[in-house]
């Protein structure tokens, strides 16, 4: 099957192959991610020197920054741009496409996805989204400036503000398109999961990334279709003269608006019937290999694979059901809020299972500190320090103290950008061989590590302390409140944090392309690790495995194990070459 | 693309696999229909989130016009009988076509395609009729403007999945007469086209009737 001669173009750019396509969709991932990190420089040079001039920025934006100085709208837009890149087109392109793509056929033991072609056409539609949502920068108005959540009234007016227009069309657009290809994804790592596994891959011996991969495309695939019917009726809102979202005897700039009878919370439930479930698409996964790289570099099984399962199912169940915690401060009868504490509560159950069983993983482990499991337990530790901030927010009765102050900003950094990008990280180092066939520079890997973790840690639960305090997010001019003068310099602290971690991902970069071309060579299963990518060449070939494909005799954590002279078997190895402990 | 059980060696210890212990789709079926039943349910989940919205803005708005007044429920009852009629012909279309008569699928194929069209045509006119009354997205004769815009937004896209449908049917008659269709791809169109009347069924029942 991979006899016949490819041309460059077939072979790189309209591949079919699922690993040409996940590592696709991790370059276009990183790309929309420097920009995005570009975005938060701006965002943060505001926050900590604000109305003060930067003259070489105005001659860079000058509409936005005209003579240095930023314009509200500007800053605004920089806000919702940056949440709307990294949650959709970074984090969810890296992890969740691209990870996935790569990892699940190669995981489960089969050649390819389901159906290639509709895999190669979500990658396709997915640029495309990409492109025109960075294409609302350079349209009359600016890109829109709505939030990442958009929000009406100020998504649904063209004249609210100037992002209103052009750019929030835009935005819409480009949405429709992402949930387009992510639905063409989704069927995809459904399909192939159920039916495409290894003779003897029992649901039950699938590795935990796996697991959470099945768990998000089926929670995609349930909770887009809500997103995908808000934005049709905001688009007929914006272009076609109803009012959905519009109440009536609304008065924007001093005009009343011909509008009647709609309601704006209706978008609010509609976005986030979506919106909580896919922070759970984003984060499962990142648990998910965190799981799959713990025991190869501390040489022992996970602990509670079973029950792991079971959480991430749960979490996944529970998480269609609590999206009203995010309206706690939009007037929601006290009754409805205590539903919605009450279920959100209960997912700390699942997630505390999960978290216990890292560290369980960990316990009595010779932990070997290699790059890829420096990162899991950057996983780990977010997921704690995350976690915790969540308890507070998911009580009705503090978040409607604390929604709109920086604690919520510090608390999703940590979770949808802290345990996603590590995560991201951690897979990028672990798989890497896998994908090149080179290692990433060991050196540089663990100084990217700590020029990431420590300014993060700095800069978001700073944040946390920040929004005890009462600074409010989303305001631009912030230092015209006096109560929270003395957040200065905090903020000045935080904004050089900042400036720290995004320029330490410059090593990444460096690392990643130096190791492409010149980077140690590596064997077939560098880690020494049990899962069945690792039984095919590195890089793996056009349809992962050789003549035939492996067949499964045991469960994916066979480690500490006595089989001849190494200390794990992989799940082909026949039961009667190494013992079979589960 | 095989799944692999005959590609295995016959010479590596094989496992006694159980329905769910991979080697095989645990449905006894491929991953189109299974892809196809997926999509139905995510698809199935928007018509979801409008009716939802719909009955959102029916809780919070006080007079809602009454339906009796406003449609000719008599002609809604035939189209809706229509469609469900083609929903039995579709199904007898799968049955010809799992046992091997595609001649005789073909027939039932192209009646099926007969009634989704009518229901299009009735459904025009319908629609013609209630704009010649002065129903508009944002404004109409008989209340608050939300109803038109519902009206319009919900039936307008189950008759936009009808259209699809009735493109579908045809593409297949198409196929069915270069002798180049598979009863595997008949059972495909008939899921869809069953779907669409099921969802037609919530339609007719939250906004005409309730």
């Amino acid at each position: 099957m991979s006899d016949h001669p490819q041309s460059f173009w077939s072979k790189y750019i309209f591949s079919f192959d699922h690993k040409v396509i996940g590592i696709q969709y991790i370059v276009t991932g990183f790309v929309m991610a420097g920009i995005g990190a570009l975005l938060s420089i701006l965002i943060r040079l505001q926050i900590a020197w604000p109305g003060q001039p930067i003259e070489f920025l105005g001659k860079l934006f000058p509409e936005g920054m005209p003579g240095g100085y930023m314009m509200p709208e500007f800053y605004i837009a920089l806000v919702t741009m940056h949440g709307t890149i990294m949650v959709f087109f970074f984090i969810s392109y890296v992890l969740v496409s691209g990870f996935g793509n790569f990892l699940i056929p190669l995981q489960i033991g089969a050649r390819d996805m389901a159906f290639p072609l509709l895999n190669m056409l979500s990658y396709w539609v997915g640029l495309v989204s990409a492109l025109v949502m960075l294409g609302a920068f350079f349209v009359e108005g600016g890109a829109a400036a709505s939030g990442w959540t958009a929000y009406p009234p100020l998504s649904a007016l063209e004249s609210a503000v100037p992002g209103s227009g052009m750019g929030q069309t835009l935005w819409l657009l480009s949405m429709a398109l992402f949930i387009v290809s992510f639905t063409m994804g989704g069927l995809n790592y459904v399909a192939t999961i159920f039916s495409m596994r290894a003779p003897g891959m029992s649901m039950m011996r699938m590795p935990l990334t796996v697991w959470s991969y099945f768990v998000a495309a089926i929670l995609g695939l349930l909770a887009f279709p809500a997103l995908t019917a808000g934005a049709v009726m905001l688009l007929f809102d914006r272009h076609l003269g109803t009012s959905f979202f519009l109440p009536a005897g609304l008065v924007v700039g001093g005009e009343l608006v011909q509008a009647g009878g709609g309601s704006p919370l209706l978008w609010q439930h509609l976005f986030w019937f979506l919106g909580h479930p896919e922070v759970y698409v984003l984060l499962l996964p990142a648990l998910g290999i965190a799981f799959d790289v713990l025991p190869a570099f501390t040489r022992k099984p996970v602990f509670g694979y079973r029950l792991s399962v079971y959480a991430l199912i749960a979490t996944g169940a529970l998480g269609m059901i609590v999206w009203g915690h995010h309206m706690f401060v939009s007037g929601m009868s006290p009754f409805s809020g205590e539903y919605f504490s009450i279920a959100t509560m209960l997912i700390t159950i699942p997630m505390a299972i999960i978290g216990v069983n890292f560290l369980a993983s960990l316990w009595g482990g010779r932990v070997i500190f290699k790059t890829p499991m420096l990162f899991a337990l950057g996983v780990v530790a977010f997921f704690g320090t995350g976690g915790l901030g969540g308890l507070f927010l998911g009580n009705a009765t503090a978040d409607i103290q604390l929604h709109e102050t920086y604690f919520v900003v510090g608390h999703f950094h940590f979770m949808i950008g802290g345990v996603t990008l590590m995560g991201t990280f951690t897979a990028i180092y672990f798989w890497f061989p896998k994908m090149f066939g080179r290692y990433m520079s060991e050196g540089l890997g663990r100084a990217h590590f700590w020029f990431t973790v420590a300014p993060f840690y700095t800069l978001f639960l700073g944040q946390h302390f920040l929004g005890l305090q009462g600074l409010t997010r989303r305001y631009y001019a912030w230092d015209s409140y006096q109560y929270v003068a003395d957040a200065l310099p905090t903020n000045v602290l935080l904004s050089v944090a900042a400036f720290v971690l995004v320029s330490g991902q410059v090593l990444f970069l460096g690392n990643f392309v130096w190791s492409i071309f010149r980077g140690r060579v590596a064997e077939r299963n560098p880690w020494q690790a049990t899962t069945l990518e690792w039984t095919t060449a590195s890089p793996a070939p056009h349809g992962n495995f050789g003549e035939h494909i492996p067949v499964v005799h045991r469960w994916p954590y066979e480690y500490g194990i006595d089989a001849g002279g190494e200390d794990f078997a992989d799940q082909s190895v026949a039961p009667d070459r190494a013992p079979v402990t589960a | 693309m095989s799944n692999g059980v005959t590609e295995t060696a016959g010479s590596v210890s094989m496992p006694v696999l159980g329905r769910w212990d991979g080697g095989s789709c645990p449905f006894d079926t491929g991953w189109r229909k299974l892809m196809m039943w997926v999509f139905i349910v995510g698809d199935g989940l928007i018509f979801a989130g409008f009716l939802a919205a719909f009955g959102f803005a029916r809780a919070m708005t006080a007079e809602w016009p009454d339906q009796s007044q406003v449609f000719h429920l008599s002609l809604i009852a035939f189209m809706t009988f229509v469609l469900i009629s083609s929903s039995a012909t579709m199904a007898s279309a799968v049955g010809c076509a799992r046992d091997g008569d595609l001649a005789g699928a073909s027939k039932w194929v192209f009646l099926t395609l007969l009634g989704g069209a009518l229901f299009l045509g009735i459904q025009a006119y319908e629609w013609t009729t209630l704009i010649g009354e002065g129903a508009r997205l944002n404004h109409n004769p008989w209340g608050v403007p939300l109803f038109g815009a519902y009206f319009f937004l919900i039936t307008g896209f189950h008759g936009f999945h009808v259209l699809t449908g009735v493109i579908v049917l045809a593409t297949l008659a198409w196929r069915m007469s270069r002798g180049v269709a598979t009863s595997g791809g008949v059972e495909l169109a008939g899921l869809y086209w069953h779907f669409i009347d099921l969802v037609w069924v919530f339609v007719f029942t939250c906004f005409y009737l309730l």
